[in-house]
């Protein structure tokens, strides 16, 4: 049994989970364009995912703080970014790729910038009074969740938006059998690009080595001579910043955009960090595909089952790794 | 004492409800190991705390070198030269033992020099280095908690209880270890084991219910077998 878990811990270990399911989910399914249009749009779905969940768990991980105002970043990036599409619409349904291109930047660096100066003012106004009292984060936060989305009611009225695609990534992309949006497929490559960034700002950097002393002890990093506050502000800055872009991205692939988006995510986010354990950005890209995949295999598999699916998902991990699959703290 | 590196003057320290210690007036020289000796729940590490700036004096002050410490945040207090290495050690597991290390230096680069004194002190560590720190045995942690107070030069070193749960032949090490560091460092050492403490400190001072009932020379403490027992509850035997 060691033998085989150690064998196992060679080849990946967690990691191999979402091949594992991927797997699974092929016998089952039996054919394989189906399959691997399924797979992908799991995979493009669990990087979305990615970018909101990331954030929250190095929130969690460094500050101890239970932030349940993160989906209002997530809401905020989305019509942002839908708000900035509307604006530029002639470059986005227009024939040039690089106005196309252009549009679709701005609407991202724009939710992406509200996300930081927001989380920047979030952290200030709301969450620095409440440091090391649960309950009155989870209070404040919630609460400041419920303002934010009267705020989104207040300024983009009640009625569904919608919004636009840049034609550049609007169709599908034919290879055989199988029909891959073409969204989908930068969705996974921006989530790709901002997990490598982060990874490297993590692990090969000064920063990013005191990110993660300050997971594990955060007043041992203190008594090394590093203001951890400071540390605090910037780690919330991104994470609200990458939700807001997770939002971003959600918005242009959901096309119909409501204000309570933020909210209706929120469970997916909060199973992700806490499947993924906790101040872990490998840990959170790990769980949002696994739960990307699950949604997409079991949405086609057992349609009944698509809601409880990645509850269900939950419980298992929980049962078999307490502290998540790839938790930071050791 | 004129020569004293750190003085506290009447520190009181609550925590919570609990009003911890009751005036401490300590002063430690510059230079040695010096002891602070106490039963469990004597007030030992609460004392350091507050040193560090972990926990707050609610009353009295702190001065280190010159500079009053006592409201000061525990990373401007770190800065002035004080190294701390908690009971719990600190060390932080998921990072590895060479990312450890960088953490106690100012810019993340090593002096070559010292470094090697380092191995040559803890040669586990050279070892291990590429290796996460959750793996490394009790006794690596605690050199590698104290290996991260000397990779830069310090003023003072405040060290609580290194030899709780080691073995003796790592406790032998640790001595050899103190004695090298002290030779340019100051060390303020909190201790229950009177052997270890005695073979290392020159000053000593005990703590009793958070008040300093005891300061003096370590050998004439350790000469002393009935003022053990009568300030420690121990004698040299329970140590044996």
């Amino acid at each position: 049994m060691t033998n085989l878990s150690s064998a196992v811990e060679r080849l990946g270990g967690v990691y191999l989970l979402p091949l594992l399911l991927s797997t699974l989910a092929f016998a089952l399914i039996g054919s394989p364009s189906t399959w691997m249009t399924l797979t992908i749009a799991g995979l493009a779905m669990g990087m979305m995912i990615f970018l909101m969940a990331s954030g929250l768990s190095l929130i969690f991980g460094l500050m101890d703080v239970l932030n349940f105002g993160h989906p209002a970043f997530v809401s905020f990036g989305a019509f942002i970014a839908a708000s900035v599409l509307a604006a530029l619409a002639s470059w986005v349904s227009g024939d040039s790729a690089v106005m196309n291109i252009v549009a679709l930047m701005a609407a991202i660096a724009a939710a992406t910038a509200f996300g930081a100066v927001a989380g920047w003012f979030f952290e200030r106004v709301i969450v620095k009074p409440v440091y090391k009292d649960h309950l009155r984060q989870i209070l404040i936060t919630m609460g400041a969740l419920i303002v934010a989305e009267q705020l989104l009611l207040v300024i983009w009225g009640g009625v569904p938006i919608q919004v636009a695609r840049p034609a550049i990534l609007t169709g599908s992309v034919i290879v055989g059998d199988v029909s891959i949006e073409v969204y989908r497929i930068f969705a996974f490559l921006l989530g790709l690009v901002v997990f490598v960034a982060m990874y490297a700002v993590l692990n090969r950097t000064r920063v990013g080595l005191l990110v993660r002393a300050g997971v594990e002890n955060r007043e041992m990093v203190e008594a090394l001579g590093f203001r951890i506050d400071r540390l605090f502000i910037g780690v919330f800055m991104a994470g609200s910043a990458l939700a807001a872009m997770g939002g971003a991205m959600w918005a242009g692939y959901q096309s119909l955009i409501t204000a309570s988006l933020g909210s209706e995510l929120m469970i997916l986010v909060f199973i992700v960090v806490i499947i993924g354990g906790l101040g872990s950005i490998q840990g959170s890209l790990l769980g949002a595909i696994l739960v990307g995949l699950m949604a997409n295999y079991i949405a086609f598999l057992f349609p009944k089952m698509a809601l409880a699916s990645n509850m269900l998902l939950m419980m298992a991990i929980l049962l078999w790794r307490p502290f998540g699959l790839k938790p930071a703290v050791k | 004492m004129s020569n004293a590196i750190l003085r506290l003057d009447d520190v009181h320290t609550d925590i919570a409800q609990y009003h911890i210690l009751h005036g401490i007036s300590l002063d430690v020289p510059e230079g040695g190991v010096h002891v602070l000796l106490g039963r469990n729940g004597a007030g030992k590490t609460t004392t350091l705390r507050t040193i560090m700036g972990l926990w707050r004096a609610k009353k009295g002050a702190i001065v280190f070198r010159h500079h009053d410490i006592t409201a000061m945040h525990t990373s401007d207090i770190a800065r002035l030269g004080i190294a701390f290495v908690p009971e719990n050690m600190g060390i932080f597991g998921g990072l590895t033992v060479e990312e450890n290390m960088k953490l106690a230096t100012s810019d993340g680069s090593f002096d070559k020099a010292r470094l090697a004194r380092i191995y040559e002190l803890f040669p586990a560590l050279e070892k291990f280095w590429d290796k996460q720190a959750y793996a490394l045995s009790g006794g690596q942690k605690q050199m590698l908690a104290i290996a991260r107070a000397m990779a830069e030069p310090r003023a003072l070193i405040l060290i609580d209880e290194p030899t709780k749960g080691l073995a003796p032949s790592i406790i032998r090490n640790m001595v050899d270890a103190f004695r090298e560091i002290a030779r340019e460092t100051t060390i303020l050492l909190v201790e229950q084991n009177f052997f270890f403490a005695r073979s290392l400190g020159s000053g000593v001072a005990v703590i009793e219910d958070g008040r300093i009932i005891h300061r003096g020379q370590m050998a004439d403490l350790a000469a002393d077998e009935a003022l053990q027992n009568r300030l420690l509850s121990l004698s040299a035997e329970a140590h044996t």
